[in-house]
């Protein structure tokens, strides 16, 4: 059974009201939204800005209540629970954030931001608090003795971090991860990518992972889906997805990562026009107005995301005509030989290096 | 290079004097030259001085606070030494920029026409009416749909990516030779991403201007850059043509960041990561400034400033353990 089912979610927010209050236009930010998780596994949902992904990751934790649809975790129906039995589900479920500037309280000691959802779920008695601290602390890479400092006094890939460990406090089965490593440098980035791997590996933990990064995603996804517009249009075991996308979006989408290698071939589709806004979403595909492959059937009549025997589900009238998506996805090539030994030395730390034929000409290394 | 650059850098070095008397090394010895028509990517993490260094180019840093050496010649000027007056004629004109944020680079008061058309009444002079017309001929050139109409709508009435084009209509409103473009793609979405770095191959081939394109993104470089400088703690680590960057770099800074991405073609489990924290730039390491997260540092890394020297043709690397293949043969 799967950990997470999401059947038909929607959610629809007012834009403007009339002078007594009567909705006018409504934002479609999400609009039957339908998907499965298992434990264990990730899955990356990714799009546009404005495309519903961070509404959806919302929806699943209950901080927005869906228009309808049903969220089953765990075979628990979310939409039925009380206040307790919330509290109860957000010990299993948890989210960090994009930002891990503006996340973490700055009047709270990261020993206090750590010890409150201990405190506040009842998991372990007081006095075993703060060795519990110092566990988690551990455990996403930092020093226990930094429980005493204040978020001001930590870098971005530190604060991202403390945001982790205070996720895993509570013990959750499942983390969802809103761009959590968009605000972070390449060399932090990587870290906290690893992290969240191990961790995976360590506790068991699913993932939803919201992110525009698509390298990001091929690298940590089991599973994507592509949403435009509120609606999913595709979803598919992440390397199916990568190796041939279906849908002319997410063609387009994957078409245009810009890979590491220069002169790279690409075949490159770069999309016309604008996206349309959410408040008036075009009628039949979502995705007609921006799509080189239209047809007239494409205005008029919405498609249904159909999946082929292997769980790989495309929403478009034409998925079987259109050409070979194969050689879309720009490759990077790879690294040189000699370069991917240099990596692995660079990522081995100094014993690796000297163990590569080459004597270090210093003794120990001393602290600059 | 060829025989004369568009515009050189010598020496540039920039320190902060902070209210509580601390005094931050931004920038330290950068060198940089650009040709005619070519792209040079300025690499680097947060902090790392690409940012400043462009500042100082455009003469937009504070003058209380900041102190600047050395020489930037552009165009016959010293920029640097060249008065307030002269530098505004250039701004705008020769000398163009563009930002990461378009929203906040636009003024929210003015319709896009008021704000290109000041740009071109400014440096160029004319009528009103064939400035008009110049601004919609632009808007049409970065590919605006309906510039005739477009040209009086506000700002926040266009989407992230349109602003971004009208960034870049107004840059190019009077030809410049250098366009230093910030993170021109980082607040934008992958597939608006593909239509502006594909806007700005275009304009560069139609123009002939030279760019220097600062980013964060490996990925754009490789697509968009002939040559590329990595920074690090407010130094050139490494400078190099594009191919041989990407290739055979030849700074471990580099090697960590490459190793840092993932990759599309196969599935690493593990990404290199650049372990430990930027030195603080108010007490720089008296060595080399990477020293502390390098794995491959040596003794004398720590004693004294390693110096950027010629690896290979055009190839610079600032590290005494250069070249770094023999590392690992």
């Amino acid at each position: 059974m799967a950990l997470l089912e999401v059947e038909g979610l929607v959610k629809h927010f007012v834009a403007e009201r009339s002078l007594f209050g009567r909705a006018l236009a409504h934002v479609k930010a999400v609009d039957g939204v339908s998907f499965s998780l298992d434990a264990g596994k990730t899955l990356a949902l990714v799009g546009e800005s404005g495309c519903g992904k961070s509404t959806v990751s919302r929806l699943v934790l209950r901080l927005i209540e869906p228009d309808a649809g049903a969220v089953r975790f765990d075979g628990r129906d979310l939409l039925s629970l009380d206040a307790n039995g919330l509290r109860a589900f957000r010990r299993e479920a948890q989210i960090i954030f994009q930002d891990p500037y503006a996340s973490l309280n700055p009047r709270m000691t990261v020993g206090q931001i750590l010890t409150e959802p201990l405190a506040l779920h009842d998991l372990v008695p007081a006095p075993r608090r703060s060795e519990r601290v110092s566990e988690l602390l551990r455990l996403v890479g930092l020093e226990p003795r930094l429980a005493r400092r204040y978020p001001h006094e930590f870098s971005g890939g530190q604060r991202q971090r403390i945001a982790i460990a205070r996720a895993l406090a509570v013990e959750p089965k499942l983390i969802i991860c809103d761009e959590p490593v968009s605000a972070l440098d390449v060399s932090i980035r990587s870290q906290i990518l690893n992290l969240l791997s191990e961790l995976q590996d360590r506790l068991g933990l699913a993932y939803i992972f919201v992110s525009h990064d698509l390298a990001v995603v091929k690298h940590i996804a089991d599973h994507v889906a592509v949403m435009n517009l509120g609606q999913i249009v595709e979803t598919a075991e992440a390397d199916a997805l990568f190796a041939a996308p279906r849908h002319p979006y997410s063609r387009a989408l994957l078409s245009a990562i810009p890979v590491p290698k220069p002169r790279a071939k690409s075949s490159r589709i770069v999309l016309q026009g604008e996206i349309p806004s959410a408040i008036n979403p075009p009628p039949g595909c979502r995705f007609h107005t921006r799509c080189p492959y239209v047809v007239d059937r494409c205005r008029s009549e919405m498609p249904r995301l159909v999946a082929d025997g292997i769980g790989h589900a495309t929403a478009c009238h034409r998925t079987s005509e259109l050409p070979s998506s194969e050689a879309i996805v720009p490759m990077d090539g790879g690294f040189s030989p000699v370069l991917e030994k240099l990596v692995a030395a660079f990522s081995g730390g100094p014993e690796a290096a000297r163990g590569g034929g080459v004597r270090s000409l210093g003794a120990a290394p001393t602290t600059p | 290079m060829s025989p004369s650059p568009l515009i050189e850098i010598r020496d540039l070095r920039i320190r902060f004097h902070g209210d509580d008397g601390r005094v931050t090394h931004a920038v330290d010895s950068v060198d940089l030259s650009v040709a005619h028509g070519a792209t040079l990517g300025l690499v680097g993490e947060s902090g790392c001085g690409k940012s400043v260094t462009s500042l100082a180019i455009m003469g937009l840093l504070p003058k209380q606070s900041a102190e600047i050496s050395g020489a930037i010649r552009f165009d016959g000027f010293d920029l640097l030494k060249t008065p307030d007056q002269t530098l505004r004629d250039l701004r705008g004109n020769r000398l163009a920029m563009i930002f990461q944020e378009p929203m906040t680079s636009l003024n929210p008061s003015f319709t896009i026409g008021d704000q290109i058309i000041e740009t071109i009444l400014r440096h160029r002079g004319g009528s009103r009416k064939s400035a008009r017309n110049r601004a919609i001929e632009l808007l049409r050139r970065v590919h605006i749909p309906s510039p005739e109409r477009r040209i009086d709508e506000y700002p926040h009435k266009l989407s992230g990516g349109m602003r971004q084009r009208v960034m870049i209509a107004m840059a190019l409103a009077c030809d410049p030779r250098l366009l230093i473009a910030d993170e021109p793609t980082t607040a934008l979405d992958v597939t608006l991403q593909a239509q502006i770095l594909e806007l700005m191959r275009e304009l560069k081939a139609a123009s002939g201007a030279a760019i220097i394109l600062i980013t964060h993104d490996l990925g754009v470089v490789a697509e968009v850059c002939d040559e590329v400088a990595v920074m690090y703690a407010g130094e050139i680590v490494e400078r190099a043509p594009v191919d041989e960057l990407f290739s055979a770099p030849q700074h471990p800074y580099t090697v960590g960041l490459l190793g840092s991405i993932p990759r599309l073609d196969h599935r690493a489990e593990q990404l290199a990561t650049i372990e430990g924290m930027v030195p603080n730039m108010a007490q720089p390491p008296a060595g080399c400034r990477f020293a502390a997260r390098c794995p491959f540092m040596l003794d004398a890394c720590t004693k004294a400033p390693p110096p950027l020297l010629e690896v290979g043709p055009g190839h610079l690397s600032r590290c005494i353990r250069a070249p770094l293949e023999l590392l690992v043969s």
